[in-house]
């Protein structure tokens, strides 16, 4: 018998108890992966090719403020700048003002939109139908897979900020790396509803050439418009969307603290099992001994025995948050990013085995330091 | 015949360290769920204060949020103020006030960042229209100069929102005269100024909102219902009340997220539990079997271990609360789903936060200790005394 086949075996010694771990365990991992994906989702991943070159301009003092529309071909002349679109949040109700009926609709520049996101996969024909229709919209295939919407549905959205409410027709369906939750249509629509609104753009997502050169053209793009009476703040569009994410609070302390206490828990836990199975196995480590293992060896014997099976649970949690999180990026919106990447996984695991380490270490000193005949003469 | 609660007990104690680790796990779970309970109770108590049942909220039509474009027009707030119902102050004029609403970024004092804070432009009377807001710092704005007052909160969590700041609103730099206490409420998110300064610099020609104070409950109604149904003004009217509580849908990302984390951990520490029940079943082996024949029945013997789990389980619930009690009162923010700005409210470890930890956790003492329970009681006797 091998001495790793001993750990197993010893590990599995009492099933229930060691399922129970595993699952105990498993459980507390699956929430760890899931809040590191989430952080990673925020906080790490640099988003597509394409995101990594645009950057979005909006008014200095806040979102909620407009830009003049003649911006678009000021920031065009800019070097470096390939193509400029304007969009403009339009925050309408879809059927009612359930959250689940929710998405994200921007008027936008027809012509132009698909040159800024040229990651958005879309026929040719399809464009070329929304571009002649100004009550045409296309929408992302995701939403349109979730509405059960096909090319040529009637579309209505309900006003809210703007006294407008919109009938379009869907006349192409878009597929982006990341779904968008959102749908695009003429801004042309809410000018002609709504006059006042003329000559005005929410922000402009703006594609420069390389992404070496998003730096220089955000900054060249603010100091153009310091002194005009309508100022601008121009963010990569990781930024721009990471801005929202600082709206919600603070996250990285939730996430934090979350974490902390997964990781506390799988600890107790985990020490708590080994407390139990290395008390009940008092007579057999003096066994042990007087067949010659060293100290050391008992000791290795009984953490790996822990670092196995948390090792375990951190398995069956990342296969459970694998599987979650390719269930939610079907959802779209934030939880579009929240794919559960092979290094979160491992990360997981790393903690788990950790945690197991820390869990035997000390139990099992004390046990393998033992006195032998008194060791031999414990009871249950 | 029961077997007396001091039997569990007495066992919980000889077996210290396993009680006490198992216990802190579940503390650790009921602490995170406490949190996030607070965090939405502090959010409902700061929308579900706001208002006076008196008071008329008016929109324009198909507007759910001061925030939207368009708004009522100055020709509207006339007719409002004449219409029979509408309360008058002591000086004899009708409590109307029209308002607008703007959101300007400022930089929270930690340094996470820029967020969107409402700034509500009205005049002294509409001050007058919210009793449970009052100064506690400087004073109040002068109509027809740029000065706005601060909210308690804004000032706390804010750099730059100290009285002798200035803050760049349009145009203009706009002086920070004041402090104001709003109660919890969610006027304690905003920063209030003078309306008619601000429609010279913004050249505004409709209010966001007006507010109406009706005499009575029933001309409230009244004045809600004349403001929906004239087809001409074309107007949205709600009560204050009502139009606050809308808003506690921006606790619904924490909720999400909430009772996904609440759940996988319970589910986690439950499996702890029952791993600890087990223990504490396989090690009683023969003292059960003496209970048996002593003539304690199965019922009863499932009983008192599922006793024993459900006390680890509250010692678990009060040290998780006795962990979260210095975060109680604790000022965050959230965004405001309706507004877009950010809303600052405090942790609250209500009643029924402390009830439903409680019951929490004993939702997990249960599930970790019945299976368990069942084994002890099916226990066969003789075997059992063999041991």
């Amino acid at each position: 018998m091998t001495l790793t086949r001993f750990v197993t075996k010893n590990a599995f010694r009492n099933k229930r108890r060691s399922t129970l771990t595993i699952l105990s365990i498993g459980f507390s991992l699956l929430l760890l992966t899931l809040m590191m994906t989430i952080w990673r989702g925020f906080y790490i991943d640099k988003g597509s090719a394409q995101s990594a070159q645009r950057v979005v301009v909006r008014h200095k003092v806040s979102l909620v403020f407009s830009l003049p529309s003649f911006y678009r071909e000021k920031i065009r002349a800019i070097p470096g700048v390939v193509s400029v679109v304007n969009s403009q949040w339009f925050g309408g109700q879809y059927k009612d003002d359930k959250p689940e009926n929710f998405f994200a609709q921007f008027g936008t520049d027809p012509t132009e939109l698909l040159k800024v996101y040229p990651e958005f996969q879309i026929p040719a024909d399809q464009v070329e139908a929304w571009q002649k229709d100004r009550a045409g919209a296309i929408v992302d295939s995701e939403l349109a897979k979730k509405f059960n919407w096909k090319v040529g549905d009637r579309l209505n959205i309900k006003g809210v900020i703007f006294p407008v409410d919109l009938e379009l027709t869907i006349r192409g369906i878009f597929t982006a790396p990341t779904p968008t939750q959102a749908i695009y249509f003429n801004k042309t629509y809410i000018d002609e509803a709504y006059p006042r609104v003329k000559g005005k753009d929410g922000v402009f997502a703006v594609l420069t050439a390389t992404p070496q050169d998003v730096t220089r053209v955000a900054q060249t793009i603010d100091e153009d418009f310091r002194n005009a009476p309508e100022p601008t703040k121009t963010e990569t569009e990781r930024a721009f969307q990471l801005s929202f994410v600082a709206m919600l609070g603070n996250v990285k302390a939730f996430i934090l603290s979350i974490c902390g206490a997964v990781v506390f828990a799988i600890l107790l836990v985990s020490a708590n099992t080994m407390a139990m199975s290395i008390r009940e196995r008092t007579r057999e480590v003096a066994l042990l001994k007087t067949l010659g293992f060293t100290q050391r060896s008992i000791l290795g014997l009984f953490v790996g025995e822990a670092i196995s099976l948390a090792l375990m649970g951190g398995l069956l949690g990342s296969l459970i948050a694998f599987v979650l999180g390719n269930m939610a990026a079907h959802q779209g919106g934030f939880l579009a990013t929240m794919r559960v990447e092979p290094s979160t996984v491992l990360v997981s695991l790393v903690v788990a085995a950790a945690m197991g380490f820390l869990s035997a270490a000390l139990p099992s000193y004390h046990a393998a330091r033992g006195n032998i005949v008194e060791g031999l003469r414990h009871i249950g | 015949m029961a077997i007396p609660l001091s039997y569990n007990v007495r066992n919980l104690r000889l077996r210290k360290g396993l009680t006490i680790m198992t216990a802190l796990g579940i503390a650790l779970t009921v602490a995170t769920a406490v949190f996030i309970m607070a965090l939405l109770a502090g959010l409902n108590r700061a929308f579900g204060t706001t208002g006076d049942p008196l008071n008329v909220l008016v929109l324009r039509k198909g507007s759910t949020s001061e925030l939207a474009a368009g708004g009522v027009s100055r020709d509207a707030m006339q007719v409002f103020k004449d219409l029979p119902g509408i309360a008058k102050n002591n000086r004899g004029e009708p409590m109307a006030s029209g308002e607008d609403i703007l959101v300007i970024v400022l930089p929270r004092k930690d340094g996470t960042g820029e967020v969107n804070v409402t700034t509500r432009f009205l005049t002294p009377l509409g001050i007058e229209m919210r009793p449970k807001v009052h100064l506690v710092a400087g004073r109040w704005f002068t109509p027809g100069q740029r000065e706005v007052v601060v909210s308690k909160s804004i000032n706390q969590r804010f750099a730059k929102a100290n009285i002798g700041d200035t803050m760049r609103i349009g145009n203009g730099e706009w002086n920070v005269v004041g402090i104001f206490d709003a109660e919890g409420t969610a006027h304690e998110s905003e920063i209030w100024g003078d309306i008619n300064q601000l429609a010279t610099d913004f050249e505004r020609t409709v209010y966001s909102s007006v507010l109406l104070r009706a005499t009575d409950p029933v001309s409230a109604a009244a004045l809600k219902n004349r403001a929906n149904d004239d087809q001409r003004l074309e107007l949205n009217g709600m009560l204050e009340p009502d139009y606050y509580a809308s808003q506690t849908k921006s606790g619904a990302p924490i909720k999400f997220v909430g009772v996904i984390v609440a759940i996988i951990m319970a589910i986690g520490s439950s499996f702890a539990a029952m791993n600890t029940m087990y223990a504490a079943v396989a090690y009683r082996g023969r003292e059960i079997a003496t209970l048996r024949v002593i003539g304690f029945s199965r019922p009863s013997i499932l009983t008192s271990f599922v006793i024993e789990s459900l006390l680890m389980s509250i010692l678990g619930a009060l040290v998780g609360l006795v962990l979260m009690l210095p975060f109680n009162n604790m000022t965050t923010g959230t965004q405001n789903q309706v507004t877009f700005s950010e809303v600052v409210f405090r942790l609250q470890m209500t009643p029924p936060v402390v009830i439903t930890a409680v019951l929490f956790a004993m939702v997990m003492g249960l599930f970790g200790g019945l299976a368990p329970a069942w084994h002890a009681a099916k226990q066969d006797i003789l075997a059992a005394l063999r041991g």
